[in-house]
């Protein structure tokens, strides 16, 4: 590592003058969320040793493409686990979200690694099924729980629907779709303002390691585009996937309670 | 006897919403289903459109068990009016043209004019009409499927006097037209006004 990001510990401590400037504004502008700060940053740096301890591990030169593989099937798990965490209250939201989180990945790396635009190692693979998956998750969860809410507040609209011989995929249609539209449609946007609004992570991270800007660009692309694909894929499976469980064979919407989920 | 419920009972979560209900709604004029809040009457008419299903016994359509109809084309055989008012979004037309997608205008504007409802709404967004007229439209689209019995689930209980009043005559030519009309109200004058038979509920049981 050279000089530009090898910071050693000083320059990490120094990093935590900024933890305390925002402690000291939330202190002084009486937000009460100091502790929030502290603990949440404390508990960053515990969690990011641990992975970092994990991560040596698991893609070290001499470590298995199998422990790799672990790895993204474990971020597979947590991801489904996630979303089901959020809403409980849709029927069968596990395996929906475990299906949807699985073909969100098996779509992004075999585009990303299939296609040769990564080379298939540990180094690669963990990071890029992360940055997949992690993305996927999030709108995962957004999906899940606006099909949940829409669905206790929208009853209504569904069932006269339903009572005039739509079907139930028909009834649902313009709740589904508005549901996949909220859930993209931040994607979109973070594409829209790559490079002008913001610099992303991996990219900033490849620059400062000394890696030319445009091929650190070409890199953030390839990644932007495999998580919007991703996102795609991750809402579309969980929203339809789980419109199927709330409605009965005979085209009936099913009655949404905590125990069924739960169970 | 479009509509026979044979023991049926339908599981709550205190208590039976319905519980062993035999009753037989008859097939022309208008049958208005009565009883205080909790009776069971909401749930009588979701199971006559299979918006819900009974977890004990049968519920029959002209003889055969819902359970082994094509429900799509019983929910059109059967249609339904709500009581609070659902509209869709969009225009009237649009909201129309849900339940008859091939639909003219021509006929469109028959539907309204059968509802009492002005041509001119036809392209009004549906959420700027009254509360009256929003009932009406939802009639009117639920007619527009052609059904030939009616559910009704008190549909003039958000509603004004007038806008009542313009509801039950439409509910009365219906039946004149030869649509069964099965009604709940909670209202006994209005029971009194249009009823040919009744179907009176206590707490999920029928009421002798």
């Amino acid at each position: 590592m050279d000089g530009t990001t090898d910071i050693g510990w000083v320059g990490f401590a120094l990093s935590l003058t900024a933890v305390a400037l925002a402690a000291g504004a939330s202190w002084r502008l009486g937000l009460r969320l100091q502790r929030d700060i502290l603990e949440s940053s404390a508990r960053a740096l515990v969690q990011m040793l641990i992975a970092a301890a994990a991560l040596g591990l698991v893609i070290g030169d001499d470590a298995p493409i199998a422990l790799s593989w672990l790895w993204v099937a474990g971020i597979v798990l947590y991801a489904a686990n996630a979303v089901r965490r959020r809403a409980p209250e849709l029927p069968g939201i596990f395996p929906v979200a475990l299906a949807s989180t699985t073909g969100t990945a098996a779509v992004g790396l075999g585009i990303a690694f299939g296609a040769g635009i990564f080379p298939v190692e540990g180094k690669t693979l963990v990071p890029v099924s992360a940055m997949l998956v992690g993305n996927a998750l999030k709108s995962g969860v957004v999906a899940a729980t606006l099909l949940r809410d829409d669905l206790a507040t929208q009853r209504d609209q569904i069932e006269a629907r339903l009572a005039l011989g739509l079907p139930s995929q028909e009834a649902a249609k313009p709740l589904t779709r508005r549901i996949l539209r909220t859930s993209i449609s931040p994607q979109i946007e973070n594409i829209r303002g790559l490079g002008i609004v913001f610099l992303p992570g991996a990219m900033t991270g490849l620059i400062l390691a000394g890696v030319d800007p445009l091929d650190a660009v070409l890199v953030q692309l390839a990644l932007m585009y495999l998580i919007l694909g991703a996102v795609v894929v991750t809402t579309t499976l969980t929203v339809l996937g789980a419109r199927r469980r709330v409605f009965s064979s005979d085209h009936r919407l099913l009655p949404m309670a905590r125990s069924v989920s739960d169970e | 006897m479009p509509l026979q419920f044979d023991h049926v009972t339908v599981h709550g979560a205190q208590r039976p919403r319905l519980s062993d209900v035999t009753e037989t709604v008859p097939g022309k004029g208008i049958t208005a289903i009565t009883g205080p809040s909790g009776a069971g009457k909401s749930t009588l008419l979701r199971l006559g459109n299979r918006l819900i299903a009974p977890d004990e016994g049968t519920v029959r359509y002209r003889g055969t068990d819902l359970a082994t109809l094509d429900v799509l084309q019983h929910r059109r055989r059967v249609g339904m009016v709500f009581q609070r008012p659902v509209v869709f979004a969009g225009t009237v037309r649009d909201n129309l043209r849900v339940a008859a997608p091939q639909a003219t205008d021509a006929e469109l504007q028959q539907l309204l004019d059968r509802c009492e409802l002005h041509e001119d709404v036809l392209d009004r967004d549906a959420d700027t009409l009254s509360g009256g007229e929003q009932q009406r439209a939802c009639l009117a689209r639920t007619l527009a499927t052609h059904p030939e019995t009616l559910l009704m689930d008190e549909p003039t209980s958000a509603l004004d006097a007038q806008a009542t009043h313009a509801l039950e005559r439409l509910i009365r030519q219906e039946a004149e037209r030869g649509v069964a009309v099965v009604l709940v109200s909670h209202d006994p004058a209005q029971v009194d006004r249009l009823a040919d038979a009744r179907i009176a509920l206590d707490r999920g049981h029928t009421r002798s």
